[in-house]
């Protein structure tokens, strides 16, 4: 074993892993949940964007790693709770398991690709907002509705953003 | 246990993760109480970088609405300075088309009231080499208008005619010192003599020290050099001193008080007396005369109507002129007696007073007939 290449020792997405610099990773996610705080005031048709989910699945996604999805998702998710008048935990236990699978799929399949991306934009913003409703019924006791085609239509506008988002967040990653 | 959890690493995470954040959900909803180190976090990291946002983008905002608004602004400002110019320019006519209406209604009320005979003239222009003193008037002997003739204005002497041309006159002011009339204080009746200084004021002369003149005291003309009419007013004493040989008296003309546009040339002179105080020209305001019976206009149409008629005598006489017309009398002939003055005229409104629409017509009055009437 001990004559195998070192190109060889270690699985070949490990070595396609993407490192941001840490005024990236802390201020991508602020600025997007301050996009999501700020923008719909003046552009309310704004309001539709998740970009702290967005961000959340493009950071994990990059990371290819559970734990780091994990805790984006819950760092972000947390954040995000805290802006809102709901109880901590929410967003962050979905954003949570978001990033976790959002992280796990990009251990099998190569994320750098356009359609794997919107297709993984989409399905995310599909679950995100269906176990947030879980949850918030589940948890909470609110009574809040879940309009499935207005949530796909509001996935494929997401999903739609998110690759030329992906795309321009690729621009800050750390060349080695 | 160890090798579960490293096996399991990214599931424990996960699990670890979920369950810290339902201890905390459940921690809240329970409790009631807000976690709040964490929002305080949270929004001291939002609140900066949000006012920062904020602050760019009212400044870029404003700055844009600044600046379309300024561009609209600067149009605008051109707009209203050239509204500005055509409404001054405007005003300054209308003012001087206002002036000119108030001096030529002052000069023909004037006019009017005096029982001089006077032509209003206009100052078209100064005589070249007089320093101001002698002025040109657009009356000439065409006009009527003489050498040695008095100007005036309502508010008092202006001058005197030197020279008269078919169209223009040479007006001498008083302030030009070879000007001299005779003149009469109000109250202490002093007589002197009126003299020009060469600027704006008056002096006037051969008044001895002993007499008393005022300061404020008003002179007026005293008709002794036979171009002024007595009683014209010429001006108030400025100041009063004795002087070496005479008293030294100034005055400030009120003729010229209110500029000098337009003047009056007296054809033919009405000495007045002179007047007692109060001062003759303090404004006094009179009310317009009264509206004619029926007649809901002003007392100056009712001056200017057909009829004549100003007065209630006016108005009788019309009245018994029209009983006299309607019976065919003849007013002044002997032997006719007088008119039936209970009779309406058929056709006439007397007085000019509206007839009732519903009043019924009245039967002819058989009126025995009038000793004085003529028999058929």
């Amino acid at each position: 074993m001990s004559d195998i290449p070192a190109q060889f020792s270690e699985p070949p997405r490990r070595s396609s892993v993407s490192k941001f610099k840490w005024i990236a990773i802390i201020g991508i996610p602020l600025t997007a949940i301050l996009f999501q705080v700020y923008v719909p005031r003046f552009f309310t048709y704004l309001a539709y964007l998740e970009m702290p989910l967005l961000v959340t699945v493009y950071f994990s996604l990059m990371r290819r790693s559970p734990p780091a999805g994990v805790l984006f998702g819950m760092c972000i998710g947390l954040a995000q709770d805290s802006l809102s008048n709901h109880p901590l935990g929410m967003f962050g236990i979905v954003k949570t398991m978001v990033g976790y699978f959002a992280a796990s799929v990009s251990q099998r399949f190569e994320a750098n690709s356009a359609v794997l991306r919107l297709v993984l934009a989409f399905f995310f913003f599909f679950f995100h907002q269906f176990f947030y409703w879980v949850l918030a019924r589940a948890l909470l006791g609110e009574a809040i509705s879940f309009e499935p085609i207005q949530t796909l239509v509001l996935a494929v506008l997401n999903a739609a953003v998110a690759v030329p988002l992906f795309h321009i967040l690729d621009k800050l990653k750390v060349t080695e | 246990m160890d090798l579960i959890l490293n096996r399991y690493r990214n599931l424990t995470a996960l699990v670890a993760a979920i369950l810290v954040q339902l201890v905390l959900l459940a921690y809240q909803v329970k409790s009631n109480q807000e976690v709040r180190l964490i929002r305080v976090w949270s929004v001291s990291a939002v609140t900066p970088l949000a006012r920062l946002l904020e602050s760019g983008r009212s400044s870029t905002v404003s700055f844009f609405k600044d600046y379309f608004v300024l561009l609209d602004v600067r149009e605008q400002n051109k707009r209203l300075q050239a509204d500005l110019n055509r409404i001054q320019l405007e005003n300054q006519y209308l003012r001087s088309e206002l002036d000119t209406s108030e001096r030529g209604r002052a000069l023909s009320v004037f006019q009017e009231q005096s029982r001089m005979k006077t032509v209003a003239a206009r100052i078209i222009g100064n005589s070249p080499g007089s320093n101001g003193r002698v002025v040109l008037i657009d009356r000439g002997t065409g006009s009527g208008i003489q050498p040695g003739m008095a100007v005036i204005t309502p508010d008092g002497i202006v001058g005197k005619i030197v020279s008269s041309y078919p169209t223009a006159s040479n007006l001498l002011l008083i302030t030009d010192p070879s000007f001299a009339a005779g003149v009469i204080s109000q109250k202490n009746r002093v007589h002197g003599t009126l003299k020009g200084t060469g600027n704006s004021s008056l002096m006037v002369d051969y008044v001895q020290n002993e007499q008393t003149v005022e300061v404020g005291e008003w002179f007026y003309t005293a008709g002794d050099d036979r171009i002024f009419p007595k009683g014209l007013p010429a001006g108030t004493v400025t100041a009063s001193g004795p002087g070496r040989t005479v008293k030294e008296i100034f005055l400030s003309p009120s003729g010229l008080q209110h500029g000098l546009e337009d003047v009056l040339v007296i054809l033919e002179g009405d000495h007045k007396p002179i007047p007692e105080l109060p001062v003759p020209n303090q404004s006094v305001h009179l009310q317009p005369l009264p509206p004619a019976d029926g007649d809901p206009a002003d007392g100056l149409s009712a001056t200017r109507s057909s009829s004549g008629a100003q007065t209630d005598l006016d108005r009788e006489v019309q009245h018994t002129r029209r009983i006299g017309e309607d019976q065919k009398h003849v007013f002044g002939e002997r032997g006719r007696g007088a008119p039936d003055f209970n009779k309406i005229p058929d056709n006439k409104i007397p007085d000019n007073r509206v007839p009732d629409p519903g009043a019924r017509p009245q039967a002819p009055q058989a009126s025995p007939p009038s000793a004085n009437q003529p028999r058929p």
